[in-house]
């Protein structure tokens, strides 16, 4: 018999797309939750809405490690489709749990781990007369099944059942026997559970778990964007359908029905930011969500709202590229394309998030801070964290918070200056005032324009006028550098080396600087939470003689960032990558950092 | 180079209802070549908007790129300007009129900025029926650029090298109005007469606005052969009509003709007057226009004037159900769902 493993463990759901089991598989990551153990959950799908093969993996961990890990302990297998690739991922003495309908093929055979095989398909067709039904509650089965095998709380799953079908309750009975059929079976056949098993926790405290796409668009609801333009493009779309799903419940008037919200699906990214920058420059917070494509094709226009100083918000859910890429996979590969869009000298204002609460907070920052700094604010998630369920911190909003619109002029404040000038440096940080169309019938209209101007918006083509608008919109970009969201020290203990990440790398960041400490190599550990980079970030790169930086992409390009605007020598950011399509892992980051260090031994 | 205008005026310069002489309705100086069409249709907005004793601030003028998408900076000094991209003036209006619906939103490109580059957003802006003003000064080249053909140069007209055009030209006011527009004419930049009362009956039409204004390219398109030069046009305009623009609570002084006079009323209480010119042409009967515009298209003819009207329209906000306070004057009480809503959110994600 295998060691006994509580709450410690990864489990891998191999599934056929459009077959339903995305909901089946969330509710068991959901009742472990709900057990107050630690779980995240990964649904590796692909770009297709039907038959194809789609995984989902449950990490357990006892110690709130949330990053993805490699090893596989049970895979419950009913996708014959990938059914080698299945069996193959499970790690030696670990489990499988199969669909034994029919008989197992003697070559799918290993010895080395357990079969378990439930006959899915057949208790279905036993129970049920609808092809559909018996497609859907199979599912079920399996969850009845796990419930006795890995001693998961039944009363937890019949509670997520009761809320998930709430609005359809004659539903409730049929998924409670269908998940019976699977419990029996197992009682009946197997020794339960298994040692490989969950036991109620109290670590999750007020946590919920939450996909970063929805965080992102409540963040946008409560931040005040009253325009939202889009295009569908994966893996964003569900930031703009949340924002419109809660508009539509807390932004109507509930007598005369009208919205305080206008939604467009736009004909295509270009429009799509060409009417967040009109509905921003005409006074509304306007926001658009989209990818690394769409980013391309929104680059003329960024150059715009940076040049004409427009604010312009834009979450930027990164997926695998270049072009169309991973559509369905992770990456942070769109840093360069998205810190320097559009010709010219321009430079965009970056955020990452980190989790679906850092979602739900950048995203209504970046709209502050959009008019603070009267320019695009990119939000960069990527898709692990937006299309994922993650264990977060609950949202939080402030209710004394006040919306910051930054330097807007109003009719009585015109009319008491006695210089406007659009683009005059009044308070010296580089930030003009603006006025928003209609204040005042014969003061402060100019004509915004993306060509050279005067400080008072005139067009000129005069030389010295031009790099002295350059040069302002630099000071501009310091001025930036100290209100973007501070990085997160998270280990100062004086170590010579050290870590650097962003975004969705910190869960295998974090536990890599665990493990690393268990082989006695210590390090401090810094997350960047935004572009500019605060003098933090730099303060940390000079006091470590070695830094590792942890990024998903090809490129580096987190590390060119750093090298390009911290001037840091580059032999001494030592690049820790992961580009394959996956969430990155800490054990990757470990293999990656202990090859590294012994390199830089050899070489002393 | 800057031009600055000189800003001495009469003091005695007659004011408008509202209180504004004509200057103030001005722009700044056009760099635009002398004789350029496009000045004559800046001298047309500055008129109308006088005429129908508009508040400046209550205007935004929205551009793309190109001669046509200059002027903007030629009219109206006291409204505020957006010279945008090239070819995405309507998403730039679209996000716009999103924010503040109760601004007169008009928006000027090219034919290359509309018929090429931004045909995209030019279509979708027409579906959605944008409440704006969409002006194209159309002259059938690229002048910024120095002359090329554009998509709306007709075919078998001869450019300036002396080169046939052998593609076919784009007839926008025929896509508009298949397109579903409520209000689409057909001007000439040397037709103030027609254009002025066109422009003002644009403004107070509650939906999306088309008016194709041929203007003439003085340096690049005026040459012999070119169907978009001056000599061409005013041979071969054919205007459907003569419009007269009947301001709220005018007295109407103009003797109607039976059958040939058109009273539409637009949603403001202004009225417009069209006395027909052209036989089996009602300007509210879809497929009676586009027959117009394709029997002249045969002839040869330009036929003028406003081509099709429809009073019952819904455009976006109307659509879109958005309140009726401008949502750019929303504050955090309107916008905010509050932190206990917040609450009730993240119970339903434990």
């Amino acid at each position: 018999m295998s060691k006994v493993k509580i709450n410690d463990f990864v489990i891998r759901f191999a599934n056929v797309n459009g077959t339903g089991s995305a909901s089946a598989n969330d509710m068991f990551s959901k009742a472990v939750f709900r057990m107050g153990i630690p779980v995240v959950a990964k649904n590796i799908f692909p770009s297709n809405i039907q038959g194809l093969p789609t995984w989902f993996d449950v990490r357990v961990s006892a110690d709130g490690y949330l990053g993805r890990r490699e090893e596989v302990d049970i895979v419950v297998a009913v996708n014959p489709q990938s059914f080698k690739k299945d069996i193959a991922a499970v790690r030696s003495g670990g489990y499988l749990i199969y669909d034994s309908t029919k008989p197992l093929h003697p070559e799918f055979h290993r010895e080395d781990i357990h079969f378990i095989g439930v006959p899915m398909m057949q208790l279905c067709m036993d129970h049920y007369n609808e092809p559909r039904q018996q497609q859907l509650f199979k599912n079920m089965v399996y969850i009845g099944a796990l419930i006795e095998l890995l001693d998961i709380e039944l009363e937890v799953v019949q509670g997520i059942i009761r809320d998930q079908f709430k609005k359809h309750e004659k539903l409730i009975e049929p998924n409670f026997q269908a998940i019976d059929l699977g419990r029996n079976y197992v009682k009946a056949h197997y020794e339960y559970p298994l040692p490989v098993r969950v036991q109620r926790m109290d670590k999750n405290g007020d946590s919920i778990m939450i996909d970063g796409n929805t965080a992102t668009g409540l963040g946008a609801l409560y931040g005040g964007a009253s325009v939202v333009a889009w295009y569908p493009i994966t893996p964003s779309t569900s930031v703009a359908k949340a924002f419109e799903t809660y508009a539509k419940r807390y932004r109507v008037d509930p007598e005369t029905g009208e919205k305080r919200y206008a939604i467009v699906q736009a004909e295509d990214e270009l429009a799509a930011i060409g009417m967040v920058i009109g509905a921003a420059w005409n006074g509304s917070r306007a926001f658009t969500a989209t990818s690394g494509p769409g980013v391309s094709l929104m680059s003329e226009f960024l150059g715009l709202a940076y040049y004409a100083e427009i604010p312009a918000v834009l979450v930027n859910v990164q997926r695998g590229g270049p072009s169309t890429g991973m559509p369905t996979r992770t990456q942070q590969a769109d840093l360069l394309s998205s810190a320097y869009a559009s010709h010219g000298d321009t430079k965009h204002v970056l955020l990452f998030p980190a989790n679906p609460a850092e979602c739900f907070e950048m995203a209504a920052d970046a709209l502050d801070l959009a008019d603070r700094l009267q320019t695009p604010i990119l939000v960069m998630t990527d898709l692990d964290l937006g299309m994922n369920f993650h264990l977060s911190p609950p949202l939080k909003w402030d209710d004394n918070r006040k919306y910051d619109r930054g330097k807007v002029l109003n009719a009585q404040q015109l009319d008491e200056i006695k210089d406007f000038g659009r683009y005059l440096d009044v308070d010296g940080d580089g930030i003009p005032y603006r006025t928003i169309p209609g204040t005042h019938p014969t003061k402060g209209a100019f004509t915004t324009r993306g060509t050279s101007r005067d400080e008072y918006a005139r067009y000129t083509e005069d030389a010295a006028a031009y790099e002295h608008s350059i040069r302002r919109l630099d000071k501009k970009w310091k001025t930036a550098s100290t209100l973007v969201p501070k990085p997160e020290v998270y280990r100062s203990r004086g170590h010579a080396l050290g870590m650097i990440w962003i975004g969705t790398s910190h869960h295998a960041a974090v536990e890599a600087i665990d493990l690393l400490e268990q082989q006695g190599i210590a390090m401090d550990g810094l997350r960047v939470r935004a572009f500019p980079f605060n003098e933090t970030v730099e303060a940390f790169l000079d006091e470590h003689k070695l830094v590792f930086v942890i990024e998903q992409n090809r490129d580096k390009q987190f590390r060119t960032l750093l090298v390009n605007e911290l001037e840091t020598a580059p032999k001494k950011l030592v690049p820790i990558q992961n580009f394959d399509g996956m969430p990155i892992t800490a054990d990757s980051i470990l293999k990656q950092v202990l090859e590294r260090v012994g390199e830089a031994e050899v070489s002393r | 180079m800057s031009f600055i205008k000189p800003q001495f005026h009469h003091p005695a310069l007659p004011k408008n209802k509202v209180g504004y002489t004509k200057a103030d309705y001005e722009g700044s100086i056009s760099t635009l070549c002398a004789g350029c069409g496009h000045d004559s249709i800046s001298a047309a907005i500055v008129q109308a908007c006088y005429e129908i004793d508009l508040e400046p601030h209550k205007l935004a003028k929205i551009s793309g790129i190109g001669c046509s998408s200059k002027t903007p900076a030629y009219f109206l000094n006291n409204s505020h300007g957006f010279n945008s991209v090239h070819g995405r003036m309507p998403s730039v209006a679209t996000g716009a009129y999103m924010a503040n619906r109760d601004l007169i939103y008009l928006g000027v490109s090219g034919d290359g900025d509309t018929a090429s580059i931004g045909m995209g957003q030019f279509v979708h802006a027409v579906r959605r029926n944008l409440n704006m003003v969409y002006i194209v000064m159309n002259n059938g080249c690229y002048g910024l650029t120095k002359g090329q053909d554009s998509a709306t140069a007709d075919v078998g007209s001869i450019n300036k090298e002396g080169s046939e055009n052998p593609f076919q030209g784009i007839d926008l006011c025929s896509l508009a109005i298949e397109l579903g527009a409520t209000f689409v004419a057909r001007s000439f930049s040397g037709d103030k007469h027609q254009l002025v009362p066109l422009i003002k009956a644009a403004m107070s039409h509650p939906g999306f606005a088309f008016l194709d204004v041929i203007s003439p390219c003085v340096t690049f398109n005026n040459n012999k052969g070119s169907t978009k030069s001056y000599d061409y046009v005013r041979e071969h305009i054919d205007a459907t009509s003569e419009l007269d623009f009947v301001p709220i609570h005018s007295e109407i002084t103009i003797d109607y003709e039976e059958g040939k006079s058109v009273l539409a009323p637009l949603h403001d209480g202004s009225l417009l007057h069209l006395h027909k010119l052209a036989a089996g042409w009602d300007p509210t009967d879809r497929k009676s226009v586009i027959d117009l515009l394709q029997t002249a298209k045969s002839a040869g003819d330009i036929p003028t004037g406003l081509l099709y009207l429809d009073m019952n329209t819904r455009n976006l906000h109307d659509l879109m159900k958005t309140a009726k306070k401008p949502l750019n004057s929303m504050n955090e009480s309107e916008l905010c769902p509050g932190g206990a809503v917040l609450e009730g959110i993240n119970a339903g994600f434990r």
